[in-house]
């Protein structure tokens, strides 16, 4: 078993449980930022906090980009046999449309820099000149994809809840391994 | 701006030789005051990538005093209203009056005295001189070129890079530069 960096048929490696909780954590963590920063008063706070957004934003684009071919590129783990027949349904269009959300979210946000009148830079944590997408600024294109970027970041964080929920009733009502095999490739607990 | 002074020094050439070949102290002395109509002060800030940020304060005052016998005692004073800042951005300019730059609420003015002026050609002085913004003062320099005398009025064109950071306006550096460039139009018309 090589280190258990890659995904077998029963189990999650270390690379696709790393990918999975290192974006969750930016995903929360945006949403967070994202509506702390259109609330504080101090101009020169929400203009801080907005380049930190952005930052990260462009840090998660590459993650889901990551995360994407690793996953088309890797064996995908079968349900445990204790799902049953409406969630090995359902489960797998969550999955994709979280994933869809994933790269939404930054490319929606990357597009309203982009379009903005206001032409402010995108520099990631300071590191490097990240180029506009190729989009016409105005005034009416940038209140669009105002609205599309909290429209998707409301709607995508309802589906983490969602898929959160869904991992908590498996671990204490079902008392399956479908949360803790997202947390260690090691255990022996694949029903499979 | 090679080129600029050359074709600046081809006009004077041509038009203005009996003025500029050696701009008469006694021609030129006097007190002036600062016209806006004829008047303008210009600001750029670089930005990562390219480009920049570019504005100008609609609103100011002062005033030029040029001594008849010795241009080292000349003197230069201007006010700048910052709540009157303008880039064309809505956005922008409430973002610059705001606390996070100039905070114009508190701090109404912008102030430049000089406290010296010196020749360094036909035409030309640097001007150093104290600058005063939400509350902090330091010496800063700007070259000033005599760019017309006529009957009662003067017009020079004065540049000038000023570090912002230094005034507690530091916000959105790197992204934006540190450095400050002006570029005024100065016309004054004799008291």
């Amino acid at each position: 078993m090589p280190a258990l960096i890659t995904n077998s048929t029963t189990r999650y490696g270390w690379a696709a449980i790393v990918l999975h909780w290192l974006i969750a954590a930016i995903f929360i963590g945006q949403f967070a930022l994202g509506f702390v920063m259109m609330r504080v008063s101090s101009q020169r706070t929400a203009f801080e906090l907005i380049q930190l957004h952005k930052s990260f934003g462009f840090l998660l684009l590459g993650l889901v980009i990551l995360r994407i071919a690793w996953r088309l590129g890797n064996t995908v783990p079968a349900l445990p046999r204790s799902v049953g027949r409406f969630e090995r349904r359902v489960a797998p269009l969550v999955h994709f449309a979280l994933y869809a959300f994933q790269l939404a979210l930054p490319l929606s946000g990357w597009a309203l820099v982009s379009v903005s009148m206001l032409e402010i830079p995108s520099v990631p944590f300071n590191l490097f000149v990240m180029p506009d997408l190729p989009l016409a600024e105005s005034d009416s294109a940038e209140s669009f994809w105002t609205s599309a970027h909290w429209y998707l970041a409301y709607a995508g964080i309802g589906l983490v809840a969602l898929h959160f929920a869904a991992a908590l009733r498996h671990h204490f009502w079902l008392k399956d391994a479908v949360l803790t095999r997202m947390i260690t490739p090691s255990s022996d607990h694949n029903a499979e | 701006m090679v080129a600029r002074i050359f074709g600046f020094a081809a006009v004077a050439a041509c038009l203005a030789m009996p003025v500029f070949a050696a701009v008469a102290l006694s021609d030129a002395a006097g007190s002036y005051t600062i016209s806006p109509a004829g008047s303008s002060i210009r600001f750029s800030v670089g930005k990562a990538g390219g480009g920049g940020l570019a504005g100008a304060f609609a609103r100011f005052k002062g005033s030029i005093r040029i001594d008849s016998s010795n241009v080292g005692r000349s003197q230069v004073n201007i006010t700048i209203f910052p709540e009157s800042v303008g880039t064309g951005q809505r956005r922008v300019d409430a973002f610059l009056r705001s606390d996070a730059v100039f905070d114009a609420a508190n701090s109404p003015e912008i102030q430049f005295r000089s406290t010296s002026v010196k020749r360094t050609g036909d035409t030309s002085a640097l001007v150093t001189g104290r600058l005063t913004a939400r509350g902090k003062t330091f010496p800063e320099k700007f070259t000033a070129e005599l760019a017309g005398l006529k009957a009662g009025t003067i017009r020079f064109h004065v540049t000038g890079k000023v570090l912002r950071s230094r005034y507690g306006m530091d916000v959105g550096t790197p992204i934006y530069s540190n450095v400050v460039d002006f570029d005024m139009t100065l016309t004054g018309r004799r008291r």
